[in-house]
């Protein structure tokens, strides 16, 4: 495809990267082997909260392969600091974090000792024996109990378990629009606790080079290199150059992929004390007592309208669960991610939100897909369809006649955001239309009274994404920058290399950036690579989350790549004795406008940039361009969800029947992506409302320790995904993109529980339950409800 | 000790501890990491592959148990040159994100698809029940069942008309 007419932006196309992922020939960390390598095994507290009064390393010493034992002591003499936070909020409470643990253990899975042998056999058997003594301390599980009077203290520089206090919003102008209400609903909801699982297993393999002083880690990443950062800066104090990051194939991430996990510095410390390769591949149960786990909010919300349904206020009072110990987000995820998204699409004149932020005897909570915003949807969107309820309104025309209109972006919130842009009605018509509403409304009044109810859940989210920039975060408390990179090389050959610092685990940019690109060169996108996840080959950046691959990444990426066509357009018109304002780059050939004849192919210029033998006078030799993007502002997709569930009322079975979705993510690079995207996140978010649940006991003992008691979504409890979108262009970054990789689950959670709690409603006036909606809790509200209402069977049968 | 096992065609023996999984073989003593591990409680079916044509969860399976069997991996079904129908339809339906279950998945269906041919939406999600993917919702991945079916159907029909 020399002739280039159509653009491969926009194009369904299929992936580069699948040809290996479907041959079994990709290369996830635990598939590295190297020479001479030893297998870590992590010992792990099984008390929630507990002092180490013993550990005795003879007790396994001897067992077979094992080769050396690693207490907190041992991690602490080698010179290793604790896991610092990366979001300080004003006077935040911060208990110290150490790689290995120091005396006490704060959650069951915090890393009491390591063990290292030959085999990982060997490593775990050794694991499993090793003798510790533990004093069992009084521990406590749930964010507003351990907010209670004497409770236990979790740790003794944390009192009374508060690691912050945080609002936002004009409390003042919210009591006023109180008063003047015409109706109040109140509800108390708890968001709860869920953890990522990824497919993949964390896994990391470190090697330490006595002769240059070097440090390798390969591990599962999602943003090499904040790894790199926090590890040498923060935790091994070593420089920074010294330790190369490779993320390599990652087998999803949702976010748990981000975080500086214990595992890391222990496998480093330990190559380097050991003098050989060690690796550590967590098993499944592993992960679920330490990776970093998601939500855990108790709210209560009030939302107050005036007689025409318009509202006038949002009340939030929030505890955040934020787990043992604060880990890299941790602070901003129920703060900056969820405090400021509480407008949502609505013209609220005031909202206000005062969140406590709560360390328990459980496993550390931070980013988990969506990080803030879905749980701020959930409170919304429940919230307002409580209130349509109460109001006899129809839940989709109660949002109506309260979005922000599109004349009159950009849109300041009294939340602190200044939405971009948006058009909120076409989505939500598009949705109805799609899912039949009328008709399913009428099913539903059908239906009343069998022994199937029908529910019907819409909801209209807006998402904050395109995470940076980096000035507003600072303010806020980011220990970072958030802006993106981008290196293109062109070789001489003509072929191109790109290389970011976004980081794919899923998301498809090794088909994405080069779509971009081979636009932006136009060449064929065959001779161009996407490069990614290596520290040691790409320029700094700051990795994927918040769905900012494409409008931070892919940003940086399209200014490199206008560097680079600058550049070929002065050598071109060098090479065609042309002045550079009479050359066209069009149809993939540098071309004399009005001289038909006359043009230079990208490779010609890709060539002579190299060859040096003539280039316009004073320019330097090669091909090759670095941009750094930093963003003015968020990116605000949104959109509307419709979910359609079929209850049981014999067996309180919830079936997710329909699901439809139109978003808005601004144009689309690669449809067929970015709708893969969608799918995913609907169905992680709808685990998390019928299915998912992190559930600890009072003490913190975990109780969905195995997939055998979490239950994932599997292939035949969901049903296909309707999904079409809208394209509102963001104003700010130069592809006008937004984000896509977090909308389903910041919807479709919420888009779930309405329509299982609007089916109750019409069945039964139950005004809310809590998640997930398990069959049981669904039967027993139906069945308490009808007997209150008299209507139940008897009482005893 | 000792165990001989077919793997894609090939005789391999190897000396192993008694209790070494089929997958842990499979991974670490041939070197095929196209199998994956995703839990440790037989749930997810990453590891799946063909034991004398059955599709097994490998992590279920001691290697000793696989002495003197056949063994099919996803390296074994097709290659990049020469696909299976799956991974193309995989590739086509972009029915995989961050790949990490598809093996897996691959190998599941292939064996739905040789015990039925035709099979509909319910019958894949039903049939694929015990292979967990987190990123594609599955969607795709009926998608994908059914673009392999087609093609498999299409090219036994060509067959049956050629011979
Ligand atoms: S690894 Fe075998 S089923 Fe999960
Ligand atoms: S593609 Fe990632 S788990 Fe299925």
């Amino acid at each position: 495809m020399t002739d280039r007419t159509e653009k491969y932006m926009g194009q369904a196309l299929k992936r580069k990267e699948d040809p290996r992922f479907i041959t079994g020939a990709g290369q996830y960390t635990d598939d590295f082997v190297l020479p001479g390598m030893l297998h870590a095994a992590m010992v792990r507290s099984p008390y929630a909260h507990a002092r180490i009064t013993g550990i005795d390393k003879s007790s396994v010493e001897e067992m077979p392969g094992v080769v050396a034992v690693l207490t907190g002591e041992d991690v602490a003499a080698a010179g290793a600091g604790p896991i610092p936070v990366g979001w300080l909020l004003p006077d935040l409470k911060v208990p110290p974090h150490h790689a290995v643990a120091q005396g006490e253990v704060n959650h069951v899975g915090d890393i009491v000792a390591v063990v290292v042998a030959e085999t990982r056999a060997q490593a775990e058997d050794a694991a499993a024996l090793l003798a510790v003594d533990y004093d069992a301390l009084p521990s406590v599980a749930l964010g507003s109990a351990a907010l209670e009077e004497g409770a236990p203290q979790v740790h003794d520089d944390v009192p009374g378990n508060v690691a912050f206090r945080w609002e936002i919003g004009d409390e003042a102008a919210l009591n006023e629009a109180f008063n003047r209400a015409h109706k109040t609903v109140k509800v108390k909801l708890r968001n709860h606790r869920l953890v990522p699982n990824a497919i993949e297993p964390r896994a990391s393999l470190a090697q330490f080079s006595p002769a240059s002083g070097e440090y390798l880690l390969y591990t599962t990443s999602q943003n090499p290199h904040i790894h790199r950062l926090i590890l040498a800066a923060f935790v091994l104090n070593i420089p920074e150059h010294k330790l190369r990051v490779i993320s390599p194939d990652v087998g999803g991430g949702f976010g748990s992929k981000i975080f500086q996990y214990q595992e890391e510095v222990v496998v480093l410390l330990a190559a380097r004390l050991l003098g050989k390769p060690i690796k550590w591949a967590a098993r499944r149960s592993e992960s679920f007592v330490s990776d970093m786990q998601g939500r855990d909010h108790e709210s209560e919300a009030e939302l107050a309208v005036d007689a025409d349904g318009r509202m006038l206020g949002l009340r939030v009072n929030t505890v955040a669960n934020l787990g043992a110990y604060l880990t890299l987000f941790a602070p901003a995820v129920p703060t900056y991610l969820y405090g400021t998204l509480l407008n949502g699409v609505y013209k609220f004149p005031a909202v206000h939100a005062k969140v406590t932020g709560v360390v328990t005897n459980t496993v550390p909570v931070d980013a988990y897909r969506g990080a803030g915003r879905p749980e701020a949807t959930y409170l919304i969107e429940r919230t307002v369809d409580v209130m349509a309820h109460e109001l006899g309104m129809d839940p989709a025309e109660f949002r109506r006649i309260n979005f922000i209109q599109p004349d009159e972006f950009p849109y300041q919130t009294p939340v602190a955001l200044v939405y971009d842009s948006g058009n909120y009605e076409p989505a939500l018509d598009m949705a109805l239309d799609m899912m039949k509403y009328r008709e399913l409304r009428a099913e539903q009044e059908r239906m009343k009274g069998t022994n199937k109810i029908l529910g019907v859940g819409v909801i209209s989210y807006l998402e904050a994404c395109g995470l940076a920039p980096s000035a507003l975060v600072g303010q806020l408390g980011a220990q970072a920058g958030q802006w993106e990179s981008s290196l293109v090389r062109v070789h001489p050959t003509g072929k191109v290399e790109l290389y970011t610092g976004s980081h794919s685990h899923g998301q498809g940019h090794e088909t994405a950036f080069p779509q971009i690109a081979a636009d932006e060169l136009q060449i064929p996108i065959e001779d161009i690579d996407l490069i990614h996840g290596d520290t040691g080959r790409m320029p700094y950046g700051w990795g994927t989350y918040g769905s900012r691959s494409a409008a931070v990444g892919g940003s940086a990426l399209k200014m490199a790549l206008q560097k680079i066509t600058a550049k070929a357009k002065k050598i071109a018109a060098h090479l065609l004795e042309a002045s550079e304002e009479d050359i066209e780059h069009e149809g993939g050939v540098f071309r004399v406008r009005g001289a038909p004849g006359q043009q230079k192919t990208f490779f010609d210029v890709a060539l002579m940039a190299h060859l040096a033998h003539s280039l316009p006078d004073g320019m330097e030799p090669g091909l090759e361009a670095t941009a750094f993007y930093d963003p003015k502002n968020f990116v605000y997709p949104f959109g509307t969800h419709v979910a359609v569930v079929e209850i049981d009322t014999d067996t309180g079975v919830v079936k997710l029947r329909d699901y439809g979705c139109v978003d808005d993510c601004g144009p689309l690079i690669n449809p067929l992506i970015a709708e893969g995207q969608v799918h995913g996140g609907i169905a992680q978010g709808a685990g998390q409302a019928l299915w998912e649940d992190a559930a600890y006991d009072e003490e913190g003992n975990f109780l969905a320790g195995t997939f055998m008691e979490y239950a994932v979504p599997r292939a035949d409890d969901l049903p296909n995904f309707q999904t079409d979108h809208t394209v509102t262009p963001s104003p700010h970054n130069p592809l006008g993109v937004k984000g896509i990789g977090e909308a389903g689950t910041i919807a479709s959670t919420a888009a779930v529980a309405n329509a299982v709690m609007d089916a109750l409603w019409h069945e039964c006036r139950i005004a809310h339950l809590d998640m997930p909606y398990t069959s049981e809790k669904v039967w027993r509200a139906i069945r308490e409800a009808r007997q209150g209402a008299g209507m139940g069977q008897a009482a005893d049968d | 000790m000792n165990v001989t096992v077919t793997v894609n065609g090939k005789a391999h023996t190897r000396d192993v501890e008694p209790r070494t999984l089929l997958v842990h073989f499979l991974r670490e003593n041939l070197g095929l990491t196209g199998t994956h591990v995703g839990c440790d409680t037989s749930q997810c079916g990453a590891c799946t592959v063909h034991l004398n044509g059955e599709a097994v969860k490998s992590c279920t399976v001691l290697a000793v148990q696989a002495g003197g069997m056949e063994v099919t991996t996803i390296e074994g079904i097709g290659t990049a040159a020469d696909l299976h129908p799956l991974q193309a339809g995989f590739w086509e339906k972009h029915g995989l994100q961050c790949g990490f279950c598809t093996p897996g998945m691959i190998m599941s269906a292939a064996e739905l698809l040789r015990h039925d041919p035709d099979p509909s939406e319910a019958t894949i999600r039903h049939h694929l029940e015990g292979n967990y993917c987190r990123c594609t919702g599955y969607h795709n991945i009926v998608l994908a069942v059914q673009h392999a079916a087609a093609a498999m159907r299409e090219r036994e029909a060509g067959q049956a008309a050629d011979d």
